[in-house]
């Protein structure tokens, strides 16, 4: 038996993240903002059933890029952990920081354990309070860390770039359809300093948490015609549909 | 009972572990402790506890009305007087309660996480069947207590999105299921609702009209029987009524439910037997 090269564990774990990191820079990116009413999330995506942004609970969204069996795993694992906790205590003790925290226990743990791969996750849990100074967002990243991130957040390919400009233009307070807005433009930047992309409502996903909803359940997708009206800057889109029962998605 | 977090505070591996859509099962494998039902009580012995008593649903144009009385009782003692029985299952269904009442609202509880776990799962609802059958399911699962005493019956109303009509179940303590035609009750006071249903009751009601109908079925039912309340003027306690349309659920708030309940009381006091239906 031949004697096994020696790895210092600095190594092994920056070629852990390295790995990891790259399986996440070739997806699409993931842009959360908060506007005035809540949270918006904007994903692109051409498909209509395998979802990068879901709801966990009454306030609280997961939107992930990557690996899709790897996030979609930790999602279920998300939606158990919710409905057990909520159903032993009490629908008011889920909150996204003890779902972050799980989050992060697991990915660290599988990040640092020699028997299995990395997960090319990142993960971002948000959670609309009943004022804007409520809401919630973490990212998680493939190793376990946990950001409590402020405003604005982007995952994915392009992370960065994305993230500068709507750190710049992001502010407190926006419409929902200024929020929207903001994320289609950044999310149709080129990096490279090109023209921009133009995004169709049929490339994007869009979810929200909205506080003004007067169901417990504050997630709801924003489909079709109502997103193609929010897009062209129709503010009347924004109220649709309220004054009715969530239409159970889809 | 704790929901996470042993060891290391990674989820376990039960959480991760692709499988069914169904957060029965999974209480079944990860907490079997937690399923109502699940308990075992000892030989020959019976355990009073509150029952709740009569609920009664109908359909109409575009959906359906389902309402509970609110007393419950504890032998010939009243438990309490304002207890709720009718609950929203989800979006397009609700649940109205007869039998145990702490076991009932347990699997109440239960039966409304079922349905929201499958959905968030399989970002689709399950079938109007489908969850009539799951509740088939949580019953057959609460047999061995119902055999010493400590039943639940449910009455299943809900608007079929697929079918584009109300529809109702009724259910015996076995877990039998039948899908019943224009109007059903159940628990104790249901036989005197159902005959009163039955002189009302005619095709083509409004949702109004479907609302006073129920609410007279449930003066009948408390003028007969001593273990259901009717409408409480003085506490203002008034029948739970809600309507399941399309547009999905909907409670009737206090003031309406009031003004259908005072209507009824005041023409009670012309005819104590209520509205005749034609000899022929």
């Amino acid at each position: 038996m031949s004697t096994p090269f020696y790895v210092s564990p600095q190594q092994a774990m920056a070629d852990r993240a390295e790995y990891a990191r790259k399986g996440i820079a070739r997806g699409r990116s993931v842009v959360v903002l908060t506007y005035a009413d809540g949270i918006v999330f904007v994903a692109e995506n051409t498909s209509r059933a395998l979802h990068k942004v879901s709801e966990i609970y009454d306030k609280i969204a997961f939107a992930a890029v990557g690996r899709y069996n790897e996030f979609e795993n930790l999602r279920i694992g998300g939606v158990r952990y919710a409905d057990l906790r909520g159903y032993s205590y009490d629908r008011a003790d889920v909150t996204a920081r003890g779902l972050a925290n799980v989050y992060a226990q697991t990915l660290g743990t599988i990040f640092s354990s020699v028997g299995e791969k990395p997960y090319e996750v990142e993960l971002i849990v948000a959670e609309v309070g009943r004022t804007p100074d409520d809401d919630q967002i973490y990212r998680l990243t493939p190793d376990g860390s946990v950001v409590d991130e402020q405003n604005s957040v982007v995952v994915g390919g392009n992370a960065d770039s994305i993230g500068n400009y709507l750190g710049q233009r992001h502010q407190v307070g926006l419409s929902l359809t200024e929020a929207l807005r903001l994320a289609v433009d950044s999310l149709a930047r080129d990096p490279n300093g090109g023209s921009p992309r133009t995004l169709t409502p049929e490339q994007l996903e869009v979810a929200v948490l909205d506080r003004q909803r007067f169901q417990q359940r504050k997630f709801k997708r924003i489909l079709g015609s109502q997103l193609g009206r929010l897009l062209d800057g129709d503010q009347s889109a924004e109220a649709d549909d309220e004054d009715k029962p969530a239409a159970t998605s889809e | 009972m704790e929901a996470n977090t042993r060891g290391t505070g990674r989820l376990p591996a039960a959480f991760l572990t692709p499988g069914s859509s169904s957060f029965m099962d999974f209480l079944a494998e990860h907490s079997p402790e937690l399923i109502p039902g699940r308990r075992s009580l000892p030989e020959g012995l019976t355990v009073e506890a509150p029952h709740g008593t009569t609920i009664v649903s109908a359909v109409f144009d575009g959906g359906v009305v389902i309402a509970g009385d609110r007393r419950a009782t504890m032998g010939n003692v009243i438990a309490q007087r304002d207890i709720e029985k009718v609950f929203p299952a989800d979006e397009y269904s609700a649940v109205g309660i007869a039998g145990t009442a702490g076991l009932a609202v347990e699997m109440v509880r239960l039966f409304q996480l079922e349905l929201e776990h499958y959905e968030k799962i399989e970002g689709t609802v399950l079938s109007f069947e489908g969850k009539a059958n799951r509740l088939t399911t949580m019953i057959r699962g609460n047999l061995g207590m119902a055999m010493q005493g400590l039943a639940v019956v449910p009455l299943f109303a809900g608007y079929d999105q697929d079918l584009d009509r109300g529809r109702i179940f009724t259910y015996d303590v076995t877990g039998g299921r039948s899908e019943e035609r224009g109007f059903a009750a159940t628990g104790s006071g249901s036989v005197f609702a159902r005959g009163s249903m039955k002189k009302l009751y005619r095709e083509g009601l409004s949702s109004q009209q479907a609302s006073m109908l129920v609410v007279q079925a449930l003066y009948d039912a408390a003028d007969d029987d001593s273990a259901t309340g009717g409408p409480d003027l003085a506490r203002k306690i008034f029948p739970i009524v809600s309507l399941i349309t399309e547009d999905g659920f909907r409670r009737l708030s206090e003031s309406e439910v009031s003004g259908i309940a005072h209507s009824i009381t005041d023409k009670r006091l012309e005819h104590p037997n209520g509205p005749q239906a034609p000899l022929i």
